[in-house]
This record gives structure tokens, C-alpha cells and sequence, in this order.
């Protein structure tokens, strides 16, 4: 049987605190810049923030996994190198990086560190995640959430390296680490600044029957009716008019959340080896809340008991769930 | 943006003539002492909230007669009860039920999931309530219970009350 990892997230210290209490094998987080995926307004650390932060996960067993899994615009590397450099120095347990000249760079200046691929490389071939292996020792890959659980299973079989999948939270997918729909719309890269739908951007109006627009950089993404849930102001996951669809349709994805709980023991009967809740957005009421549910779900199927799954409904985008590629390929 | 107009998921108290200005006398200089304290208590605060120190924000309990004005400037901090119908210009505004607010605060609900069910409303700048958000999910302990302190064990079982009709709301709208 693998470890089966968890792997969970926080935006802030008093987050990660919470996410170790609760359980985490690991925690993940990132700086206050552009060199995470969660570059968001008030959120993250500062390098003193995250020493403590490691400080505090080491005397409790966990580990701190930093992001870095940004891209660096052309020739503008060294925040990215400082950070690794910063990182290194404060003694995280592992990079996650997307960026192959990140990797590199990592590889050759901190030859000891763990790389873990982040999901933001979209690597999903065996090909392209021994690549990754072989010139930058890549010991990880986080993969890409398109994959059934087979898939998964014969991708183990052919690569040299751990497998991380995703098992909870927002299920944005398009290809991953790709996706320029904030761009086209404010300018700033979800993939180089690290900001999807940035808060700034991104307006509520009510309107007068109580329903309510959400809006980026002025273009009306989607409108919810007076008592329908609502979900993340991204683009992919807009509602939209169109010519063949005037009542307005879900043109890429739908809100909704990831949550595997019921394919656990699949998961790790298929190889993999950690399982990363994601929300590094989220408050600690969320870490805290998801966290101990799949700590609970996890030490029931190690132990060979029947996993006691919560319902984490509650905290999903739109109130909806699915087990998405993992449960079917039709889901694509 | 309206800041200041009338919720429309909830009842909601009218908040505004003669007794909603009473009951802003009579709540705030308790605000006055809870706020000092809270921000002389966790001056880390301030740091995640970056250039919106200076942001005016309305935070709305629906169903409390009055709103909530709040500038959190450590060098000229504002937190003070008004009638709705005399609020001030707000950067950003923050709706729904007083309990609700109460435990987004101390992080025992997550804000995100309130927003997605449509319990809380967030209208005006978007940035400025992430920021205060975060700025307070960072925040150990709770500032529910240290402001229920400050009144001694009435100020605790007051506490308990609300919490206790709360979640006594909250699981009979699950039920429905």
C-alpha cells in the first residue's frame, strides 16, 4: 500500500497551523508574490512567516512543501531564484515547481532538495514525466485532473517517480498551467503572476430582484437568481449566451468541486502516493474542516476499517460535487 | 455601488429614524473599546490589509437595526455604529446575518462557502474584502469570545445564546 499522503493547504500561517493540527502530513503554501498560483490579495507568507511556519510543521512530524509554480516571464528569473534560494535556506521539505527553467535551476544550485512537478506542468504521459525525471529529478509529479483511475494506475507503472493526485476542492481543469482566459480579459497571467480572476478585477452587482451578476474587468460572467448558489468569478467557469443557447450555458465547465472521498482506497490501490486538498484560498475553517474529514477517511482505509466519509458538501463551489475523469472518462 | 441599501435575502430591520440612531448611541462606546482592543491585540493584522487600511468598509447585519462602519487605519481607527439611511461612502460592503458575520470573523465558517450558499453578500471592491478577510482568518483565537470577555461572564453567555440560536437557524434551513 502507498503512504497515501495528505497534503494540504494554507494561505497564511495561522492556516497551516491549523492544517497540521488537523492532521496534514505535509502542508503546502507560497510567498506573497508572483511566484505562486495563489497570488492573491492578503494571503501567503513572508519569508519570517514561513521559517516559523517550518518551524512549527517540524516539531509536530509535518512537512512544508513551497510552491513555485508560477512561470517566469522571459528573462525576469530572479524572483523566482531568490525564492527557491530563500526556500532552501529556511529549510522547506520540497519545491513544486511547473517552470523547466525553475527546475533547473533548483536542481543544479540545491542538488539535495525534493522537486515535486506541480499540476501546472500538465504533465499527464509517461513520456513527458520522465523527462522531467531524468534532467531535473523531478521526484513527484503532481498530475493533471484528467486521468481515470486506471490510467493513473498504468501511468505508475512507467515512471520512476511518486504520484500526488487530487482529491478535493476546486475543480478548475482546462489544460492545465495553459489557460490564458484572465489574461485575454485583465491582462495579468493566471500562469506568470499567479493570478486567476484577480480580486481587483472582479465586481458583484445585486440587481434589483435579488439575483446577482459576477463580473471581470467589466464583462458580466454569469448572473444567479435570487435563491440559486453561486460560485468562483472565473472565467471557466462563466455562464454565457449564445446563439444556439439564448438561455445562457456553461460554455467550459460548470461550478463545481472536486471531492473523491469515495474512491480512496481505489486511489491508493492504483499507486498513488499523496492526496492534495486544494484551497489555499480557503480559510482555516475550511482547512480545518476538510482536513480532519479526509485525515479520519484515510487512517479508517489504512487501518483496514470502512472509511467514514464527511459530508463536505457544504464547502463546495455552487454546493456541487464530482469525482469528475477519476470516476469516468465519459466525464470529459 | 449602494452601499447602503436594504439586503434582500433576509428580513431585514429597517435601520434607519429614530431608533436605529438610538441604538447606535447606546452600542457605541462599547465598539470603541472592543475595536481598540482587538487591534491593540493582533497589530499583525494590519500588515495583510496593505494599501486598504484606508478603505471604508460597511459591514451590514441584516437583521440588527443598524450597520457597521469600519476604516481598520491603525494610526485613525473607525469602528462605529450607523443608521443604514445614513451610512457613509463605502469602498466595499459586507451583508449578512449577524451571527454569520460573527463566525466569519473567528473563522468557525468559511467565507467562501457562505458566499457560494448566498448567505453573505459582498458588494464594492472585491480586493478590499479578500484582504480583510485574510487579514482576519490569520488571526489565532477568537475575537468573539475576547470581545464577549471584555463584558465578563454576561458578555459569555450572551455569546452562547447567539451561537446556540444560530445554529439552531442553520440546521433548520438544512432540514428545509
Amino acid at each position: 500500500m502507498s503512504l497515501a499522503e495528505l497534503i494540504c493547504p494554507a494561505g497564511t500561517p495561522a492556516a497551516l497551523r491549523t492544517a497540521v493540527d488537523a492532521g496534514a502530513d505535509a502542508v503546502y503554501c507560497g510567498f506573497q508574490d508572483a511566484t505562486n498560483a495563489r497570488n492573491f490579495p492578503g494571503l501567503n507568507f513572508t519569508p519570517d512567516e514561513l521559517a516559523e511556519a517550518v518551524a512549527y510543521a517540524h516539531a509536530r512530524g509535518a512537512k512544508v512543501l513551497l510552491a513555485l509554480n508560477t512561470y517566469p516571464p522571459a528573462g525576469k528569473v530572479d524572483l523566482w531564484r531568490e525564492a527557491a534560494d530563500t526556500g532552501a535556506g529556511i529549510g522547506v521539505d520540497a519545491f513544486i515547481v511547473a517552470d523547466m527553467g525553475v527546475a533547473d535551476y533548483i536542481a543544479r544550485t540545491h542538488p539535495g532538495m525534493r522537486l515535486h512537478l506541480s499540476v501546472q506542468a500538465a504533465a499527464s504521459s509517461p513520456e513527458a514525466i520522465r523527462y522531467y525525471c531524468e534532467h531535473f529529478g523531478v521526484r513527484r509529479v503532481v498530475l493533471p485532473r484528467i486521468l481515470t483511475i486506471s490510467e493513473i494506475r498504468e501511468i505508475r507503472k512507467e515512471i520512476p517517480c511518486e504520484i500526488e493526485t487530487f482529491i478535493f476542492g476546486n475543480h478548475g481543469l482546462m489544460v492545465e498551467g495553459r489557460c490564458s482566459l484572465t489574461n485575454y480579459l485583465t491582462g495579468q497571467s493566471t500562469n506568470m503572476d499567479g493570478v486567476c480572476s484577480p480580486a481587483s478585477d472582479v465586481h458583484y452587482v445585486r440587481e434589483a430582484d435579488g439575483s446577482m451578476s459576477s463580473q471581470l474587468a467589466g464583462f458580466t460572467i454569469d448572473c444567479f437568481g435570487p435563491e440559486e448558489k453561486a460560485g468562483y468569478p472565473t472565467i471557466c467557469k462563466g455562464r454565457y449566451r449564445a446563439p444556439h443557447r439564448p438561455e445562457g450555458y456553461y460554455a467550459f465547465e460548470e461550478p463545481v468541486s472536486l471531492n473523491l472521498s469515495r474512491l480512496l482506497p481505489e486511489l491508493i490501490d492504483a499507486g498513488v502516493h499523496a492526496f492534495k486538498i486544494e484551497g489555499r484560498q480557503r480559510s482555516k475553517s475550511y482547512v480545518r474542516n476538510v482536513v480532519s474529514a479526509f485525515r479520519r477517511a484515510v487512517d479508517d482505509i489504512r487501518a483496514g476499517r470502512e472509511a467514514e466519509l464527511a459530508d463536505l458538501v457544504a464547502l463546495t463551489e455552487g454546493r456541487k460535487q464530482t469525482q469528475g475523469a477519476f470516476e469516468t472518462r465519459k466525464w470529459r | 455601488m449602494n452601499a447602503g441599501a436594504e439586503f434582500v435575502r433576509r428580513p431585514s430591520f429597517p435601520g434607519q429614524g429614530a431608533i436605529a440612531r438610538l441604538a447606535c448611541a447606546a452600542v457605541q462606546p462599547f465598539l470603541t473599546h472592543i475595536v481598540r482592543r482587538i487591534a491593540a491585540g493582533h497589530p499583525s493584522l494590519f500588515s495583510r490589509l496593505g494599501p486598504h487600511r484606508q478603505t471604508d468598509y460597511l459591514i451590514d447585519p441584516v437583521e440588527l437595526p443598524f450597520a457597521l462602519h469600519l476604516r481598520p487605519d491603525p494610526e485613525a481607527l473607525i469602528f462605529r455604529a450607523v443608521p443604514r439611511d445614513a451610512a457613509p461612502p463605502a469602498g466595499a460592503a459586507i451583508r449578512g446575518r449577524f451571527l454569520l458575520l460573527l463566525e466569519l470573523v473567528d473563522s468557525e465558517v468559511d467565507g467562501d462557502a457562505a458566499f457560494f450558499s448566498r448567505d453573505l453578500e459582498v458588494t464594492g471592491d472585491t480586493e478590499a474584502v479578500v484582504r480583510l478577510r485574510n487579514a482576519l482568518d490569520d488571526v489565532d483565537g477568537s475575537i468573539a469570545e475576547e470581545t464577549a470577555a471584555m463584558f465578563g461572564p454576561p458578555g459569555r453567555t450572551i455569546l452562547n445564546r447567539l451561537r446556540r440560536r444560530y445554529d439552531g437557524d442553520v440546521r433548520g434551513e438544512d432540514k428545509r
